[in-house]
């Protein structure tokens, strides 16, 4: 085997599978994430805290709702929107999260033509989950707008436990921000697909090997983690 | 040439799986809409929220696909969650009765 070779661990056929593979993997010297590179399995490990971090806030929003003796606002009420005639419950949550699914999908198709190393389709692909991504920050902002306007601070708003806007602020707050995030990453990547820099194993921060578009895959996992910490937050904040 | 170590499927599963979480997320605002209250509500808002994020991670993330030796480092540690969340509930059931006691009797 060459250096070369070695590096870019090619699905090894010798690889046992299951259970007793898992033992071998682990118990393995050198590397235990076989066939995996070491940016997708650091992206795990990252999304894995991020994981804790995320759940922190949505176990002490459980706490803070479950003690207060003050009502709960209602948030189907709450986040309601009406266009003219009678307001539609959650509608623009629900809207939001229709977003963000479609944008997992476009991601989905973004790493697969990353694969097939089709340069425009993946670039074009990531930069529709960019604006996609974008436009749910947006109405994310208008959400927060409209509440502040009605009122709704982290130390109290005028429709129930006080509570409420310091979790709701605090929760979608963070996970805004890490759609933002999302948001400038996937333009970085974009401009370097498009450029061929994977390609040609142009160096630079978020380069890969020659050839290789296994950035865009990290990149993916991180999108879908958003979109499945969204999942959490609509279920629990928005509808339970 | 194309890289073995990529995880690459056909692109149907991505079509099927998208399609799904759309009809999981639709069925999740129905029980808003439609005011399904009580049990019923909490429990079909946690069955559909556990199969979009089952979805999610098995097929978009790839993990359905992952060797065991990855996939359980990343599944396995956020399982002790569920202990906080025990914990959590005890502390908050405890905090509401002492509120309850204190800020009725004012004693």
């Amino acid at each position: 085997m060459t250096p070369s070779d070695t590096d870019s661990t090619i699905a090894q056929p010798g690889l046992t599978p299951g259970l007793p593979g898992l033992a071998e993997d682990w118990s393995s010297d050198q590397r235990t994430f076989k066939n995996v590179p070491w940016g997708k399995a650091m992206m795990w490990i990252f999304l894995l805290s991020d994981t804790f971090i995320f759940s922190c806030f949505l176990i002490s929003y459980m706490t803070v709702r479950m003690s207060t003796t003050v009502p709960w606002p209602i948030p189907s009420e709450v986040f309601a929107l009406s266009f003219g005639g009678e307001p539609i419950p959650l509608i623009l949550i629900a809207i939001m999260t229709f977003i963000l699914i479609t944008s997992s999908g476009t991601m989905v198709l973004a790493v697969n033509y990353g694969y097939r190393m089709d340069r425009k389709k993946t670039a074009i692909l990531l930069l529709i989950t960019a604006a996609l991504g974008a436009s749910f920050v947006g109405m994310q902002a208008f959400e927060w707008t409209k509440l502040i306007h009605e009122g709704v601070r982290p130390w109290g708003n005028p429709m129930g436990a006080a509570q409420f806007g310091s979790t709701f602020f605090m929760i979608t707050g963070f996970h805004g921000f890490h759609v933002s995030i999302g948001v400038l990453f996937l333009i970085l990547v974009a401009r370097k697909v498009w450029r061929g820099d994977y390609d040609t194993g142009k160096r630079g921060f978020f380069t890969s090997r020659k050839g290789s578009y296994e950035i865009v895959e990290s990149m993916g996992l991180y999108w879908h983690f958003v979109d499945l910490v969204w999942v959490f937050i609509f279920a629990f904040f928005y509808l339970w | 040439m194309a890289h073995a170590q990529g995880q690459q499927h056909p692109l149907g599963v991505y079509f099927k799986v998208w399609a799904l979480l759309f009809v999981l997320s639709s069925f999740s605002y129905m029980v808003d809409y439609y005011h399904v209250e009580g049990y019923l509500r909490w429990t079909l808002i946690l069955i559909f929220m556990f199969l979009k994020a089952g979805f999610i991670i098995a097929i978009f993330m790839h993990i359905k696909w992952e060797r065991l030796a990855l996939s359980y480092a990343i599944l396995g540690p956020p399982v002790l969650l569920l202990v906080f969340i025990g914990i959590m509930t005890y502390e908050s059931d405890y905090t509401f009765l002492t509120r309850g006691i204190f800020f009725v009797t004012g004693s």
